[in-house]
């Protein structure tokens, strides 16, 4: 644990369901505090990548490591793995049973032993941080789309990850829920954090991502910094995607 | 926004004609088998004699509970034990049955298969032979209950069975228990399988082990949709305690078929028995009813 490792390192990492190959030989390097931000056309194995990565898949080849300790198949190396790693998912996944602030709370009281005093306090930080700290009784079924999300966002960040992990965090959303959402993680990232983020926003990818990864077909086509990729892209493959993306903005 | 129309009247639920001539219809059929039993059967009806066998006056003119009421307490007692074990049986198997483990995935799977694919009366049979006659008088019961002290003897009475029958009240609620339990254990992995996969990743993605994310997220939901299935089977277990009485324990069943021989009086006996069950399991049915609203309003 020293700083000189990078936050994340993939190397060659491969995933199959049955025959089909989802994921092949892909490499990735992640500095502390980078922002990366994935892109590619549907079933291109973005969303794969990042759930690799806190292990709701199981890689079948390669290795992952996370602030250079290996990934493996040992129950507690990857519960400690997930408790620090945040993920935030397309379609939320808040637990409709439990009220805002007890979404936020179980995590820190369960696994990192806290006080339920002391998890209240950070829950309502980073409520506050949100900006739906006056909503924090309330049940995720009388929200909308958008202050959900948030709430995932504060729920992950209660357990004071070192890496974020955004799965499409505005797809499932509606247009006039997409700004409030992406305010919230320009502002993590303006903090910091180290992230990666899977998203087709593409003006959000340009204004916070320090690096840009594009996929097809389970592989890594195309890595580079925003400006690069962007206004140069090397591959036929990633032009064609820019094209395709960006012809109704 | 200020002078909208207010919204149209909502239509009330209302018996057609045609519901009408179903009902009438219904009712000349009532009169007609009451006039059958009564004109052409010519049975003589005695609800008193059967009666006798629910309450009686003792020596001193106070009303007692007689057998038919005692063996309404046995069933309720065996139904209130084999819920109990059923529930926990049927908890237990019905999360090995999701479990990732293969070997706890097959034991759970041949025991719901076993007892589901046996007809109940040979299954208790079966099972009741090898239990009370090789299992009991291993682990010594019988002398364990009787060596007890008046004080806890008295207990066990008023929460079990009469001494001497405890080691039969307990394969009673062992078979039965074993025997619903197949059945709940269906209900609880359908429950936990409705839930979608998104709980379990966003628990395990805040870190929570599998007990945590089972107890704190998947149950607590599991249960609300379950609720309905479950209260049917604990219903149905209360029915079902009746086939015990075929191995000598005397709940209500039991007593009825003796209280019938004895009396004659095969309809009253059945009739009066049949209202009880049906007090208790009507009792029980709008308790769960609440029970369930009640959850309802915990919000979504």
């Amino acid at each position: 644990m020293n700083d000189t490792n990078p936050m994340l390192e993939m190397r060659g990492v491969g995933k199959w369901y049955g025959d089909f190959c989802a994921l092949y030989d892909v490499n990735l390097k992640l500095q502390r505090a980078e922002r990366m931000v994935i892109c590619g056309p549907s079933g291109s194995g973005k969303s794969t990548v990042i759930r690799c990565v806190n292990r709701l898949e199981e890689h079948q080849a390669g290795q992952i490591l996370l602030d250079g300790v290996e990934l493996t198949e040992d129950t507690r190396n990857i519960e400690r793995v997930r408790r620090e790693v945040g993920m935030v998912f397309q379609h939320f996944n808040l637990f409709p049973h439990l009220s805002i602030l007890d979404n936020l709370t179980l995590g820190p009281i369960r696994n990192l032993k806290m006080p339920k005093k002391e998890a209240r306090e950070l829950a309502l930080h980073y409520l506050e941080r949100v900006r739906i700290a006056e909503q924090a009784g309330k049940y995720p079924g009388e929200m909308s789309g958008g202050q959900q999300q948030r709430v995932a966002i504060a729920r992950a960040l209660c357990m004071k990850p070192k890496l974020m992990l955004f799965d499409e965090p505005t797809s499932a959303l509606d247009p006039e829920m997409i700004s409030g959402v992406l305010d919230v993680m320009v502002e993590l990232a303006g903090d910091g954090m180290t992230m990666i983020c899977v998203t087709h926003e593409m003006g959000f990818a340009r204004e916070v991502a320090d690096t840009m990864v594009f996929m097809d077909r389970g592989e890594i086509v195309e890595v580079g910094p925003p400006s690069e990729f962007f206004n140069n892209p090397t591959s036929d493959r990633a032009r064609l995607f820019l094209s395709q993306i960006l012809s109704h903005h | 926004m200020t002078d909208r129309r207010p919204p149209p009247a909502r239509k009330k639920a209302r018996f057609t004609p045609f519901d009408f001539l179903m009902f009438g219809i219904l009712i000349a059929g009532m009169i007609y088998i009451v006039y059958r039993v009564d004109q052409v059967l010519v049975y003589h009806w005695e609800w008193h004699t059967v009666f006798e066998y629910v309450v009686r006056r003792d020596e001193t003119g106070a009303l007692v509970p007689n057998v038919l009421l005692t063996g309404l307490m046995s069933t309720l007692r065996l139904a209130f034990w084999g819920t109990i074990a059923a529930a926990i049986i049927g908890l237990v198997t019905g999360l090995c049955r999701t479990s990732s483990n293969l070997f706890l995935r097959s034991v759970a799977r041949l025991y719901v298969e076993l007892i589901r694919n046996i007809p109940p009366l040979v299954f208790i049979f079966v099972f009741y032979f090898f239990i009370s006659g090789q299992i009991m008088p291993a682990l010594g019961i019988d002398e364990f209950v009787r060596s007890a002290s008046p004080e806890s003897a008295a207990v066990v009475e008023l929460l079990f069975s009469p001494i001497g029958l405890f080691s039969n009240f307990l394969a009673g609620v062992i078979c039965l228990s074993l025997f619903e339990g197949a059945y709940i254990s269906e209900i609880v992995r359908a429950g936990i399988q409705s839930i979608e996969k998104g709980q379990w990743e966003a628990a395990r993605a805040i870190g929570l082990s599998r007990f945590n994310v089972l107890r704190d997220v998947i149950l607590p939901q599991a249960i609300r949709k379950i609720l309905p299935p479950l209260a049917g089977q604990f219903i149905t277990l209360v029915k079902d305690s009746a086939i015990v009485s075929l191995i000598s324990i005397q709940e209500l069943t039991y007593v009825a078929t003796e209280v019938a021989a004895t009396t004659t009086r095969v309809f009253e006996t059945w009739i009066i028995v049949g209202f009880l069950y049906f007090a208790v399991c009507y009792s029980l049915a709008l308790l769960f009813g609440r029970l369930e609203k009640k959850m309802q309003t915990g919000r979504r």
